[in-house]
């Protein structure tokens, strides 16, 4: 980026500052550390200057924002267009519940919905599976039927919000009750709006809730895709998700490339599946994390539009520039809370915040104070969803477009993930791509790697936590934490009851044997599992009788 | 000691947050215990089934999705039957303070909340263990 005699200068003038400066000062006051590195233990220099971005090539590596490769952004006017979406995820207890905090959040000023559901729902169990139990409504809302979903979104219009729904393995069968829903309400489904999670990679990595064997759930994944291509043309029908890969403890840039290596091997099934690459891959969308070293934070999300925009031009020869286009969703970083001093949250929340704004996301859930001691009351959340307000209306850093770029720093850091990035998908794509890599447990692996090593940095006081291992006070739990009422579990058992005995079961059983043979075919399951819900067939039904004949995955326990 | 103290590492209920676990469980190795790991989704008889089954000194297992005032004194009650009570059994996860003494009272040990050191973890079982 400079003239070859104008960094020769900067060279020698460089050496002369250490020299004259920094020798002398530091043997008499040593800097703190030896060495420093990012959150992720990068290790980053003294002083950056544009000796470290010498090689980089404006036009092509930085750009323009809403043009090719991507790095500042993916839309032309980013926020000074329109603000991110400020989405935060909720669901507890029932439909009914839930409802009421989705509308509160709506008066607050959010303007979009993110859906939390319980871990059967998202396992494709009903709330009286006996694995279910103790589970029921606690982590998310419990939807066992059509019935239920029509509560959860009663009183919303589904043509005026836009929603997102963390589904993976069950994400066919939700969104169909979506579609269902608002048919009832008059909404036809090419006006739908949202996002399904639906990625079923990550789930063997890091989250955990999955159910059927790779190629099954591949398979549904891709029927998704086509189903919405025709059917519901503006929702985004995957986010493909870094942010269970960081909180099991991987680094910012193990993050972009499991992410990044899982959005490879989907693209890889849609087209063997048939599709066009432009035809589907503009509704592929992507979910980071925002942790606290701020300009690592910054250069993952830059590398990770970067690195994507290549992929798909170069490796997918996609032609249409929103094919390209690595459109994000970011939450904060659960694992960075602490239990202890639960308030000092909010600060790292703000921080983090701050960082997936001048990284260019396109939406953002900022988590609570309270999440490291149970689910957030509706103060803590409300102190959340404010953080973004005031960055988005009081920090300045949404008037200008990608702030920091040409940072000496953030520049050579973006170029430093972006390659450890490629490192790393170099060697998924040697172990045959991410699926192999994942039932291998290289991926596993990697991320328990850093995860320890993490650990033992804070044990060993090479990285202080706040409250944790420095500035420890003696302190009570606030008594104010939001407790699931365990009634929550009889009162859906009861609902349950009541619709197996009032729907037509005749309808159910027939919806039922329909989807069991065509799911061993090869025909686009999507328009029989919209059957079996319109029929009020039970997510645990359908999802029952889609592990008939797919079977479970056998999880490979790796330490 | 005679020989290393064996640790069933469990992960009962539904939730897939098994970054604890798995650290918490490589810890226990590096100080010289035995551990067993049973993966996500475990049942409380699979559980049990797998302690008795292991002839493990310790059960530790963790949660992270709200169900431990159902899940953990399951365990206790389960190894009770099979007449098993010279096992240590503690806990760990995302536990609000008010739910951990019911837990003791059921039988768990020790309940090790975010941010406990796992050197912490080790010294409690070190200094807890019933057989040896």
């Amino acid at each position: 980026m400079y003239e070859k005699d104008k960094l020769d200068k900067i060279l020698s003038s460089y050496q002369k500052w250490e020299e004259n400066k920094i020798v002398k000062l530091i043997e008499k006051f040593p800097e703190r550390k030896k060495t420093f590195t990012t959150g992720s233990g990068i290790e980053v220099k003294r002083l950056y200057t544009p000796l470290d971005i010498k090689d980089m090539d404006y036009e092509e590596e930085i750009g323009y924002p809403g043009q090719y490769p991507f790095t500042r952004g993916v839309q032309p006017t980013m926020y000074r267009g329109r603000l991110w979406t400020m989405r935060q995820y909720a669901g507890f207890a029932t439909a009914e519940e839930s409802n009421k905090r989705y509308k509160y959040l709506l008066e607050q000023g959010q303007t979009g919905l993110s859906v939390a559901f319980d871990l059967p729902t998202q396992i494709g169990y009903d709330s009286d599976h006996p694995l279910s139990e103790g589970e029921v409504g606690k982590v998310g809302v419990a939807i066992d039927s059509l019935k239920d979903m029509e509560i959860l979104f009663d009183g919303i219009p589904l043509d005026k919000v836009s929603t997102s729904m963390t589904i993976n393995a069950p994400a066919s069968v939700l969104l169909a009750m979506y579609i269902a829903v608002a048919e009832k309400q008059g909404v036809s489904s090419d006006k739908l709006r949202g996002t399904i999670q639906n990625d079923i990679l990550k789930e063997y990595i890091a989250r955990g809730t999955y159910i059927f064997p790779p190629e099954e759930s591949m398979r549904l994944i891709t029927n998704i895709f086509e189903y919405c291509s025709k059917h519901v043309p503006q929702w985004n029908t995957i986010s493909i998700s870094g942010y269970h890969i960081r909180e099991a403890g991987s680094t910012a840039a193990q993050e972009v490339a499991f992410t990044l290596a899982d959005g490879i091997a989907y693209v890889e099934a849609a087209i063997n599946a048939g599709l066009e690459v432009d035809e589907f891959a503009p509704r592929l969308s992507f979910f980071f994390n925002a942790h606290n070293d701020l300009f690592e934070e910054v250069a993952k999300y830059r590398a990770a539009r970067r690195l994507w925009a290549k992929i798909m031009k170069e490796r997918f020869n996609a032609k249409s520039e929103k094919s390209m286009q690595l459109k994000f969703h970011t939450q904060t970083a659960g694992s960075t809370l602490t239990a202890q001093q639960p308030d000092n949250n909010i600060v790292r929340v703000a921080i983090q915040t701050l960082a997936a704004v001048l990284g260019g996301t396109q939406s953002l859930h900022t988590n609570s104070r309270d999440e490291a001691l149970a689910l957030p009351t509706e103060d803590s959340v409300m102190i959340a969803l404010r953080t973004q307000q005031i960055v988005a209306y009081e920090s300045g850093v949404t008037e200008t477009i990608d702030p920091l770029a040409g940072s000496y720093y953030v520049e050579s850091l973006t170029d430093k993930i972006e390659k450890e990035a490629m490192e790393y998908i170099k060697n998924i794509d040697n172990l045959g791509g991410a699926t192999k890599a994942i039932e291998t447990g290289y991926i596993q692996k990697e991320i328990q790697n850093s995860a320890y090593k993490y650990q033992m940095q804070i044990e060993s006081g090479e990285r202080i936590v706040v409250g944790v291992n420095k500035f420890k006070v003696e302190e009570e739990q606030k008594k104010e934490i939001l407790k699931v009422d365990p009634q929550v579990e009889i009162v859906q058992k009861k609902k349950l009851q009541k619709l197996r005995q009032e729907r037509d079961n005749v309808r159910v059983n027939e919806a039922i044997a329909t989807l069991t043979e065509k799911a061993k075919t090869n025909e686009n399951l999507m328009p029989y599992i919209l059957d079996a819900v319109k029929a009020y067939a039970t997510l645990g039904e359908i999802c029952g009788a889609l592990r008939e004949v797919f079977g479970e995955y056998q999880q490979s326990v790796i330490l | 000691m005679n020989r290393p103290i064996r640790v069933l590492v469990a992960k009962p209920g539904l939730d897939g947050h098994d970054r604890g676990a798995k650290v918490i469980a490589r810890a226990l190795r590096d100080a010289g215990m035995e551990v067993i790991y049973t993966g996500l989704r475990q049942t409380p008889e699979q559980i049990v089934e797998a302690a008795i089954q292991e002839d493990v000194d310790v059960v530790a297992m963790s949660i992270l999705s709200g169900a431990h005032n159902t899940l953990f004194p399951k365990v206790v009650n389960l190894l009770k039957e099979r007449g098993v009570t010279d096992r240590l059994i503690v806990g760990g996860g995302v536990i609000p303070d008010d739910d951990i003494p019911f837990l003791i009272q059921s039988g768990v040990e020790a309940i090790f909340t975010p941010g406990t050191s796992t050197k912490d973890v080790v010294e409690f079982i070190t200094t807890h263990v019933k057989r040896q």
